[in-house]
């Protein structure tokens, strides 16, 4: 992995039916920092994130350019550009199991069975969730989920992480304690991380920038 | 490569219509495609005019059909109006499918062993209430008003109608509606018809000019439960189409085309019809009238649901008692000797009409689900909303009666060396299957969790092994009900399989419709029972195979259902 990935947003706007969402936006995320954008809802944080996976309906009209370690990733189809991103919900696929779930995470590569199902094992001990990987997603609590889902995105080996307020669910507690897993593992292997929040408790936790969304 | 799947879906459809409809106008006005003869010649019009009885056909044709409709329509509306916050609507809800389920054929043959004079329902009253001793000499199946046909067609009908409607309903926000109508004081009955009627018509007149259509122009019921002197105008035009007389087939398509004007007209009219109605009650929307509690009134709707699932149910278990029957004196309630002798000498006849029906089935909703989804798929992916021709394309098959187009499309399938084929069979069947795999597996397949595609794809997974690794088996419990409904289509078709097979294919349904007319009752009761049973037991398969599948997965046995 590139231990000094960037992810770079160069004048990126959206428009949808000919009005900008936002002012043009120019940032520099670097690995070592969780980089916050903040705003109210529905001027177009989660579209921006959508944008930069290449997700985003079509509907919307983009300008600027996004760059992820020097490449522009205009062009590029979402399951080659390594951004992972993580919601509010935990998205667990109801139809495998919690190891499944890890696995589908997993670049296939030549590593065999074992190898890969060790792989799962250590995400799960990590995550404090050891011998879990054959249990339903549905019987594990709203907390154990989260960190399921952000391990299985950090097994994808993501060149960058997209958080798209992904603590809003959580009560007070767990997300204080589930921020920090997810800051954590994010700045221990290195990724660029944007997170979009309203909430300032959650960028002041993140520690990095911060960037009002203004809207356009 | 995806493209192709809607292209193939509407070519599937449209060829049989467009040019088995031309192919019926022709021969209508003595048009004989090859023979180089254009000159037109109003004969078969002149013939039919002079047909003995043909006025009182169409009468009844007219009369059973719109009958059934509206009083199909006037049970299902009554009945969600009086019971949607009751617990007899849940239960009428778990029963819809199975009664779905059972092919025209077997339901039309189930009640005819329950009335007529032989029947169940005259054997359990008589002779104490009757005097009975020997079956009375009345009409009661086949009875010249069509009162029989009728109740036929309300049984298959209501049961579809309510599908529709509980679908229509969950789009317009039922329960929230009638919370806030209830809250102003109106009754359930009055709230619901000023609240929900008015904005569930607009989606529902599709389905039910369909219901229309099929009542006006059916035939396998008919051939079982309508007077022969004169039949409907379907059953008519079905005989002339059949006639070893190649001269008849002149007169059959001019009827063919009667029957397409007689659907069209029926249309017409219910259209300008509940314009009216619309038009008229537009005062009584604001008359702030609020109607009681609805409860006295929901009995009669209630009940006839009751009798409506209970006629199913004994029509079936009556097949299941003649099946079984050795001895049945009149006007004993049950056989006097039973024996399964029926059954081993019978059974073995049942193995290949049995196997042709399976294989048909299997292959048309086989070929409709895989055509429906690389559909669907394609629409997703490209972002496309379908605009409302789609509907209206989609209805085409359910809205043209067979009647209209399968005589025509016969005479292609002749000129094409297809008629009498597998493929001309599966590909008849299909026309009829498709709409109904679309119906029953659009709105499943948009209302994904997108959101769970998407992470997918952020895990850097391919579009492609998203559909077959994460849509497919999450969706896959309506998509198997989707193959079972489509099966279950398939197994009751029974025009597309006499025209388009040529009478070389025997499948469970033209063997049951040709037995209803003889006089073993044992034999008869034996294949419709069967016939019912296969799409029984493939809905419990459809039903059963997600639950056991996803047995340890939770969320997948409520959320996705």
């Amino acid at each position: 992995m590139d231990k000094l990935g960037t992810l770079k947003l160069i004048n990126v706007g959206l428009t949808l039916a000919g009005a900008p969402l936002f002012a043009p936006l120019t940032i520099d995320v670097s690995a070592d920092t969780v980089t916050t954008i903040m705003g109210p809802s529905g001027c177009g944080k989660s579209s921006l994130l959508a944008h930069i996976c290449g997700t985003l309906p079509p509907i919307f009209a983009t300008s600027g350019r996004v760059e992820l370690n020097g490449v522009d990733l205009a062009g590029v189809a979402p399951e080659r550009r390594r951004t992972g991103i993580l919601f509010q919900d935990a998205l667990l696929f109801p139809h495998m199991s919690v190891g499944e779930n890890l696995a589908f995470g997993l670049p296939a590569a030549r590593d065999g069975r074992k190898a890969r199902h060790a792989r799962v094992e250590t995400a799960l001990a990590e995550a404090g969730l050891d011998g879990m990987a054959n249990r339903d997603p549905a019987t594990l609590s709203g907390g154990q989920q989260a960190r399921v889902a952000v391990m299985r995105t950090l097994l994808s080996n993501p060149a960058a992480l997209l958080l798209d307020e992904p603590f809003s669910k959580l009560d007070a507690e767990l997300r204080a304690r589930f921020r920090r897993f997810v800051f954590d593992h994010a700045k221990a292997r290195g990724v660029p991380t944007l997170l979009v929040t309203h909430d300032p408790n959650d960028a002041e936790a993140a520690g990095g920038p911060i960037i009002e969304l203004t809207l356009g | 490569m995806l493209r192709a799947f809607p292209t193939a879906a509407v070519f599937v459809f449209l060829v049989p219509v467009l040019t088995g409809l031309t192919a019926t106008v022709f021969p209508a006005f003595g048009l004989q495609p090859g023979l180089d003869d254009w000159s037109f010649d109003f004969g078969a019009w002149r013939d039919l005019a002079a047909t003995p009885g043909i006025g009182r056909s169409i009468r009844l044709s007219l009369t059973t059909g719109i009958g059934a409709t509206m009083i199909s329509l006037l049970l299902v509306f009554s009945f969600i109006a009086s019971s949607y916050d009751r617990p007899g609507f849940a239960r009428a809800r778990k029963f819809l499918s199975p009664v779905l389920a059972i092919p025209h054929a077997a339901m039309a043959i189930g009640l005819a062993f329950l009335v007529a004079p032989s029947g169940w329902i005259a054997r359990a009253i008589s002779p104490w209430a009757t005097g009975w001793t020997q079956p009375p000499d009345a009409m009661l199946v086949q009875d010249s008003a069509g009162l029989a046909l009728i109740i036929g067609l309300v049984v298959k009908e209501t049961p579809f109608l309510f599908l529709i409607t509980l679908s229509a309903l969950s789009q317009a926000n039922m329960d929230r509606r009638m919370s806030v109508a209830r809250s102003l004081g109106y009754g359930p009955i009055i709230g619901w018809v000023k609240c929900i009627l008015p904005v569930i018509y607009g989606p529902l007149r599709l389905p039910i000019y369909a219901v229309l259509a099929f009542s006006l122009s059916v035939v396998d019921m008919a051939l079982i439960l309508a007077p022969t002197t004169p039949p409907p105008l379907a059953v008519q035009v079905f005989a002339w189409a059949r006639d070893p007389d190649l001269a008849m087939k002149f007169q059959a398509a001019a009827g063919a085309i009667l029957q397409l004007g007689l659907v069209a007209s029926a249309i017409a009219l219910w259209s300008c019809a509940a314009r009216m109605v619309a038009w008229g009650c537009r005062p009584f929307l604001s008359n702030g009238r609020r109607g009681g509690s609805g409860r006295l009134a929901a009995i009669i709707p209630g009940s006839g649901f009751v009798l409506l699932f209970t006629a199913a149910a004994a029509g079936i278990a009556s097949m299941a008692v003649w099946a079984v029957t050795w001895r049945w004196r009149y006007p004993d309630v049950l056989p006097s000797t039973w024996s399964i002798t029926n059954i081993q000498r019978h059974g073995p006849d049942l193995f290949a009409p049995a196997g042709v029906s399976i294989l048909v089935a299997l292959l048309a909703a086989g070929i409709a689900l895989a055509l429906v989804l690389g559909s669907l798929e394609h629409e997703r992916r490209r972002s496309l909303t379908l605009g409302r021709w789609v509907m209206w394309l989609l209805y085409t098959p359910m809205l043209v009666p067979q009647i209209g187009f399968l005589f025509g499309f016969q005479i292609l399938l002749i000129r094409t060396d297809l008629d009498g084929t597998l493929s001309a069979i599966v590909w008849t069947h299909l026309l009829f299957v498709l709409p109904y795999v679309f119906l029953a597996l659009g709105d499943n397949y948009r209302a994904f969790d997108e959101r769970l595609a998407v992470t997918a794809q952020t895990l850097g997974v391919g579009p492609n092994r998203i559909f077959w690794t994460i849509r497919l088996p999450i969706l896959m419990r309506p998509i198997l009900i989707a193959f079972a409904i489509a099966f279950a289509v398939s197994v009751a078709q029974y025009l597309p399989t006499v025209f388009a097979g040529a009478g070389r294919w025997e499948t469970l349904t033209t063997e049951a419709v040709t037995l209803a007319s003889g006089g073993d009752r044992r034999i008869t009761g034996l294949f419709a029972l069967i016939q019912a049973l296969l799409p029984l037991v493939v809905f419990a398969a459809a039903a059963g195979l997600p639950a056991w599948l996803y047995r340890n997965r939770r969320a997948m046995q409520v959320a996705h259902g």
